[in-house]
């Protein structure tokens, strides 16, 4: 039956054709399922790099499972496999289907060769959250930065990824940079790979 | 003032800031994902589950109100079909259908045939005790309990257990009266 325009039934998840992509819920039920996530994290733990690390794992379930689905849609199965490929496919693509947006900037580490950075103005999971002066740096951004390292690990360039906030001249609010530090033998094949 | 005519879901959907579905799926998945690790057991995690559906209703009652202007529902029935056609629609872009009413009007069905919840989702054998979307049934209750109005909602038919929709049944327990100093507008 073609054309019903209703869910069906498939015998097989494997089975159902892929989605376009494009059906939406408000941003306020993303928002109250957010912080129930955080919440719930908060409860258990007993520090703040627990809970970020917890933010992150999950955040990294997301970007596993993101890379495969824009993967096969977006990009016709093939994956990045250079460095810059895989940095700009997430900082356009990845952030295009799941923020709506292309983040604000991409940056290379002026320190460290093997650092780069996504910044964003206002991060959409940081829009709602205000941080309690005793919970000092904790950034809810760790769940992004799950996802990024998420997709990052599982196209084959893993890394440690981290959100700080970084204070802007005249804005009230800082914005969210995400850090990624490759790990050496990406780094390595890329400089082999010229 | 008169009182704002009271809006349909679709009017409102159009109108709120929205994200993509596959990122709210995926956080969801994450979600049921950490508390299995975390709980082991599957009626711990529907029970967790359900807490936190509860707590976002708790809160999401208060923007549902606000931006949906509809006022006082005048009984049970005209509130699930509120809860069907502006409610579900407005935060997730999906409306419900309303059926299996019993004679006095306190029990009926919420179906829902698109469920943004379980896209991607399939329960494995060791799951199969769990209610994926047992967050729901704790929003509708919880939203519910801040208007008054004790409820119980089980899940009849869900299409991850191979079901050809997904049935919500709402069942009316009792009507809390409003007390002072919490009066009604008019």
């Amino acid at each position: 039956m073609i054309g019903v325009g209703k869910a069906k039934q498939y015998a097989n998840v494997l089975d159902r054709p892929i989605g376009k992509g494009k059906q939406e819920v408000s941003l306020s039920a993303f928002a109250f399922l957010f912080s129930e996530l955080v919440q719930y994290n908060q409860i258990q733990v007993d520090n703040i790099a627990e809970l970020e690390r917890r933010l992150e794992d999950a955040g990294y379930a997301v970007g596993a499972r993101v890379l495969e689905l824009l993967c096969h849609r977006e990009k016709g199965n093939r994956r990045e496999i250079r460095l810059l490929g895989i940095l700009s496919f997430i900082h356009s693509t990845v952030w295009k289907v799941l923020f709506g947006k292309v983040a604000d900037s991409l940056e290379k580490g002026t320190e460290h060769e093997d650092e780069y950075m996504i910044s964003e103005k206002e991060l959409l999971v940081n829009r709602f959250i205000s941080i309690p002066k005793d919970m000092g740096a904790f950034n809810c951004g760790a769940f992004v930065a799950g996802i990024v390292r998420g997709v990052l690990d599982n196209a084959g360039f893993p890394a440690v990824v981290t959100a700080h906030f970084v204070p802007v001249d005249g804005q009230h609010r800082p914005r969210t940079t995400i850090l990624i530090k490759f790990a050496e033998e990406v780094l390595q094949r890329e400089a082999r790979l010229g | 003032m008169a009182p704002a005519a009271p809006k349909s879901g679709d009017v409102i959907f159009a109108s709120v800031d929205r994200v993509n579905a596959e990122l709210f799926t995926l956080t969801y998945g994450a979600i049921v994902r950490q508390l299995i690790t975390d709980l082991e057991e599957v009626e711990e995690v529907n029970k967790q589950l359900d807490q936190m559906g509860y707590n976002i209703g708790v809160r999401l009652v208060d923007e549902f109100l606000a931006k949906s202007s509809v006022s006082r529902c005048v009984d049970f029935r005209e509130t699930a079909d509120v809860i069907a056609k502006v409610g579900f629609k407005m935060f997730l872009g999906v409306t419900a259908s309303v059926t299996n009413w019993d004679a006095d009007g306190t029990t009926c069905s919420l179906i829902l045939e698109d469920n943004p919840l379980v896209d991607f989702v399939e329960l494995p054998d060791t799951c199969q005790g769990l209610h994926y979307c047992n967050i729901l049934s704790g929003v509708v209750r919880g939203a519910l309990e801040m208007v008054s109005m004790k409820t119980e909602v089980t899940w009849l038919r869900d299409m991850l257990r191979g079901d050809d929709v997904f049935e919500l049944q709402v069942k009316l327990l009792k009507q809390v009266p409003e007390e002072y100093p919490y009066k009604d507008d008019e």
